[in-house]
């Protein structure tokens, strides 16, 4: 019994070191942000441009912001679609000795290094978008959508596919049997029943696309604009941290805006988070699995 | 049984913080400029050669990097294509430290286009109009009908720096150029885009990319060093105190006349 007991009590330790590592994080970020947010204010959201080392220096927060947003809807644009349809074909369609070695290969995708993306994406894939949509250059929010969805693609797929397996063979069935096809059965029945899966594959693959640094960083550009389309070169928030944090002094104020814009990317994130989280509880009344 | 996992432990922890004693005692770390970064890690390669038992890691970065890691204590010596600020020598000077200074180049400061563009030649006010917005179409400067894509390196980079004090006088670029990590990065876009326009260290121009001539003066090393090419200015590694062992060997190493030949194959102007 008393060994019980301490096993328990170790277990809840190490449960708690996770919140107390979240917490330590918000802290942090709060702390370092808030002389920023003091000092600069709503200047953060009404100055346009964002040129922390000119003098005076200028902290405006929203062409990043929308750049951020931009970059992840395309993104999401480009794997949401793709990721549900191949984990519908994955889980519905192909026979087990394909699937066996497909899925795999689409898990390796997950691997890759985020650099070698990047590098991909600036090398071979900048020429192509410049040239197929004739823009003035190839380094743009689409092309960052692009290869953040590539990698977005297998987290969506994978979960997406798990959920759909997890569906019971009962509903599938009773939908045949009901005379419906086995597309009808896919879109109208399966789908739909895993739809608190689906919804947390959309979340895994929206966390991916918004906070991915080193990509972005050498793919989307680096204009620090308020994009007014996807083809235009951007900089999203995690780049310009990680292209900035290194030069910043400590506890300067470049420093806490830094800090300030993580603290949005958070908010943003959390927002985000929770929207889904409406979502799939809506879904989950809706088809009370039994 | 017990016995002998016991001193195999103890072999193995005493072997591991002998290795890893001898490993600090023998370690060299540069960071900061892209600029000096190709001078620095062919430098410690031929050092590391010249003396086997010594290990030289050679950082990227930017300058700014570097040098708020000098100030950290993270790094030995700051690669630096700019010279310090005068609130980073104060910073360093409150911790106890003094900033000392090393100049090892001299470079000048290419102006670069896409070999496609059919233009040859900028003054230093047009450079400066096209960076800062006020000229955005290569028609104005003599070259083709299409819009000019601005390339130009974040505020970690002393490149930048240099660039914002000679070219543009203190003005901020156009919100619209796209700010790369690199001299490598600004050399790669400029050579895949046609209208792109960017600056890069000496060294770093290529037959990829095309070097303006600025009010008439092509940018070679010759230029640089007889101080006819505008836009020219010094390389520097910094370190915290007078440079001494290890460090100080290396930037011996570096004025030499084995270091001043690795500065001329890579492009930049030795110090004589």
């Amino acid at each position: 019994m008393q060994t019980e007991n301490i096993i328990r009590r170790s277990f809840f330790l190490v449960a708690l070191t996770s919140i107390i590592f979240l917490a330590g994080i918000l802290v942090t970020l709060v702390v370092n942000a808030l002389p920023a947010l003091r000092e600069i204010g709503l200047g953060l959201f009404t100055t346009t441009h964002w040129y922390p080392t000119a003098e005076p220096p200028e902290f405006g927060v929203i062409p990043l912001i929308a750049a951020s947003l931009w970059i992840t809807a395309g993104a999401l644009l480009f794997s949401v679609p793709l990721g549900i349809l191949f984990s519908l074909f994955l889980s519905e369609v192909l026979p087990e000795k394909i699937k066996a070695f497909l899925k795999p290969t689409v898990e390796l995708l997950a691997n890759i290094p985020s650099v070698v993306y990047g590098f991909f994406g600036m090398v071979f894939l900048a020429p192509l978008v410049m040239r197929l949509f004739h823009l003035p250059v190839g380094l743009n929010g689409l092309t960052a959508s692009i290869v953040l969805g590539i990698m977005a693609l297998p987290t969506i797929t994978s979960v997406c596919e798990d959920s759909l397996n997890a569906v019971p063979r009962t509903y599938r069935e009773a939908s045949l049997a009901l005379g419906a096809t086995k597309w009808e059965t896919m879109i109208h029945v399966t789908l739909p029943a895993a739809a608190s899966g689906v919804s947390a594959a959309v979340v895994l693959g929206l966390g991916r696309a918004i906070g991915e640094t080193m990509t972005v960083l050498m793919v989307a550009g680096g204009a620090a604009v308020i994009p007014r389309s996807l083809l235009q070169p951007m900089r999203p928030i995690t780049a310009n941290i990680a292209a900035e944090m290194g030069e910043a002094a400590v506890g300067g104020l470049h420093y806490q805006s830094l800090f300030a814009l993580a603290l949005f990317l958070l908010i943003i994130t959390l927002f985000i988070n929770q929207i889904s989280d409406t979502i799939v509880e809506k879904s989950r009344q809706r088809f009370k699995v039994q | 049984m017990k016995r002998i996992m016991l001193s195999a432990a103890v072999f193995f922890v005493l072997a591991g913080s002998v290795a890893y004693g001898l490993q600090r005692a023998n370690k060299l770390t540069l960071q900061g400029s892209t600029t000096v970064l190709p001078v620095a890690q062919r430098a410690a390669e031929d050092f590391m050669k010249k003396y086997p038992a010594v290990n030289v890691t050679v950082r990227g970065g930017g300058s700014g990097t570097g040098i708020n890691s000098l100030l950290a204590g993270t790094t030995d010596i700051a690669n630096s294509s700019r010279p310090m600020k005068r609130s980073e020598k104060e910073k360093l000077a409150s911790t106890g430290g003094s900033a000392v200074e090393y100049k090892v180049a001299i470079d000048g400061l290419a102006l670069i286009v896409n070999p496609s563009n059919p233009v040859n030649n900028l003054t230093l006010q047009q450079a400066k109009d096209i960076f800062t917005g006020e000229v955005t179409n290569w028609s104005e400067v003599g070259g083709k009908d299409e819009k000019i894509v601005l390339v130009s390196r974040d505020t970690a980079s002393g490149t930048y720096e240099s660039f914002k004090e000679l070219v543009l006088k203190g003005a901020n670029p156009a919100a619209t150029a796209l700010l790369q990590a690199s001299n490598q990065a600004v050399a790669t876009t400029v050579g895949q885009t046609p209208n792109a326009i960017g600056y890069i260290g000496l060294g770093y121009v290529s037959d990829k990319t095309k070097p303006l001539t600025v009010n008439g003066v092509q940018p070679t090393v010759e230029t640089v060093k007889k101080g006819k090419y505008p836009v020219r200015r010094y390389l520097y590694m910094y370190t915290n105190g007078q440079a001494k062992g290890l460090a100080g060997s290396f930037i011996n190493f570096v004025f030499s006349a084995e270091g001043q030949k690795i500065v001329a194959e890579e492009g930049f102007v030795p110090l004589n």
